[in-house]
């Protein structure tokens, strides 16, 4: 509750700041509009459902992209710990296509796909895919040996002990992986669609990207903090969980 | 007669045999001669315990048994049969502790039932349960791993190496980091359990009072090359309080045998 408490005073503050400067008039209110005008624009938004429909487009596209890139990820994350051939090919694919900001793949994916939804989805992917890989490879090779012993003298076959014993065990290092590869799509989609325009679906890059064709700051700053909130509860609800438990079982993250 | 002798040897085969193990290691700095030559037979029911100094070779023989390595050369024959991969009849606790945090106690020690067949769900956490029990565990079957102490660490790995019923329990050095009181409450568990259960068991230790006070047999290993030196017979009834002036007779007479391996070695 106190830490609630210093979070509402503190975010207020923060308006008032805003609201202040807008007062002393310093720049142009089209260039910093009223936070009451950007409530305003949220609220219409809200209303006729543009907001919604635009984030339900957007939400699709990342979190179908998303599961694609760690369904596909996580066994390869394992063969390439496990098998040198992965690890010489696959391995060295990934970890240098990891060093590529996932935005350069938006020139590509519109190309090879033209300005559609598989673009989107690709780029997502793409994204996600090589953090969960390097993720999952770094996070069984630190798995220490004796886990994987205990479970073969207990009577686990390989297969077993990878999914039952290696896998869970590197489950601090593929969480934080997923996260980053999480962060990596949500950055790249918005950039695309932001960049193009998908006939099949207006998400919230388009809204950012029409509120700047038609200079409407209110609209901007209304989506980008749209988009802030949507990072919040992406992290609170697909990942604190998980870092609570894993927190809890390995005795870890506290000082 | 001869026929006689043969066939009374195939009815009592020993429950475990070691026939003339050689491993080495090859390591940057050269080759590690960890066990040569090692023989050494364990009839069912038998508490046995290993001693010597470090780097003798007790956990490589330990490994060996429980089919997690290859010897160079030789065999281990359980029952008879020669032993190439780990099997549910030889349970091994190891020397460092070898808990899966992910799980918490009750899957831990339920982390071996799920791998035998014909038995369900709940029928595994009773086995579970009783085994947490019988350790003194029951009130934390909920807890996580780095919530115990090191002592109930322990007790856990040896409820999770009991849960399947071994026939064969290895374990390796399994109170070492424990205080004295504790050890000595778990002396008297393992003495229980092993006589009520019925099993076999080789015991590594550095602390020759504990292996005299627990082994019906004491065998002395000396390192480079790890070999197999000497056996003391510990007659002495049970259960055996580890303060007694009998065993105190037993372990100094191992320890002068020890030292003078160790002794033997600076000379070399
Ligand atoms: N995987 C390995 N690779 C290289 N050398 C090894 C390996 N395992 C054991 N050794 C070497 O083999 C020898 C015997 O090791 P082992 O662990 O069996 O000794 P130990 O008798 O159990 O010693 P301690 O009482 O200290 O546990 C040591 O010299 C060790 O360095
Ligand atoms: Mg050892």
């Amino acid at each position: 509750m106190k830490r609630l408490i210093a979070s509402a005073i503190f975010f207020l503050a923060l308006l008032g700041v805003w609201h202040a400067l807008v007062l002393a008039k310093i720049w142009s209110p089209v260039l910093l509009p009223d936070p009451k005008l950007v409530g305003g624009y949220l609220l219409d938004a809200a209303k006729d459902g543009t907001l919604l429909q635009a984030t339900l487009v957007t939400m699709k596209r990342l979190l179908l992209g998303y599961a694609i890139g760690i369904v596909i990820g996580l066994p390869l994350g394992l063969v390439t710990a496990r098998f040198k051939f992965a690890e010489d090919t696959i391995g060295v694919l990934a970890l240098g296509l990891q060093t590529l900001p996932s935005v350069c793949w938006v020139p590509l994916a519109l190309i090879w796909f033209g300005q559609t939804e598989v673009a989107m989805l690709f780029v997502v992917i793409m994204g996600t895919l090589w953090s969960v890989i390097i993720a999952t490879d770094n996070g069984v090779r630190n798995v220490p040996p004796i886990y994987a012993r205990a479970a073969r003298t207990m009577g686990a076959k390989p297969l077993y002990t990878l999914i039952r014993v290696v896998f869970p065990a590197s489950l601090p290092f593929i969480v934080s992986g997923m996260k980053q590869g999480w962060a990596f799509a949500w950055r790249s989609l918005m950039a695309a669609e932001i960049y193009v325009t998908i006939l099949t679906g207006f998400g919230l890059g388009h809204l950012l990207h029409y509120g700047r064709e038609l200079n409407a700051m209110d609209q901007v700053i209304g989506v980008m903090f749209v988009i802030v909130v949507i990072g919040l509860l992406a992290d609170k609800i697909l990942f604190s969980p998980w870092e609570r438990f894993l927190h809890r079982r390995w005795g870890t993250g506290k000082v | 007669m001869e026929a006689v002798a043969e066939e009374l040897r195939q009815i009592a085969p020993a429950k475990l045999a070691v026939e003339n193990v050689s491993k080495r290691f090859h390591t940057g700095q050269g080759i590690t001669h960890a066990l040569d030559e090692v023989s050494l037979q364990i009839t069912e029911g038998e508490f046995v315990c290993l001693v010597g100094p470090s780097g003798c070779g007790k956990s490589t023989l330990l490994n060996i048994i429980a089919g997690l390595e290859e010897p160079d050369s030789g065999q281990v024959l359980s029952d008879g049969k020669p032993i190439s991969e780990p099997g549910r009849d030889r349970m091994m606790m190891f020397q460092e502790s070898a808990l899966f945090p992910w799980l918490d106690v009750l899957g831990n020690v339920m982390f071996g039932l799920r791998l035998k067949p014909n038995l369900n769900d709940k029928e595994r956490r009773e086995v579970a349960r009783f085994y947490l029990k019988l350790v003194g565990l029951e009130k934390s079957t909920r807890s996580n791993i780095h919530e115990l102490s090191g002592g109930m660490k322990q007790r856990v790995a040896l409820a999770r190496a009991l849960a399947p019923n071994p026939r064969v329990l290895l374990m390796d050095e399994p109170f070492a980091a424990l205080d004295a009181m504790t050890r000595e409450q778990l002396y008297g568990d393992i003495q229980t359990i092993w006589q009520a259960r019925k099993k076999t068991i080789l015991f590594v230790t550095h602390n020759v009072r504990e292996a005299a006070c627990l082994g019906d047999r004491v065998v002395l290993f000396s390192p480079h090359p790890g070999r197999i030196r000497e056996e003391f017979r510990i007659d002495l009834p049970r259960p055996r309080d580890i303060n007694s002036v009998e065993l105190a007779g037993y372990s100094s007479a191992i320890t002068r045998a020890l030292k003078n391996y160790v002794s033997e070695e600076v000379a070399e």
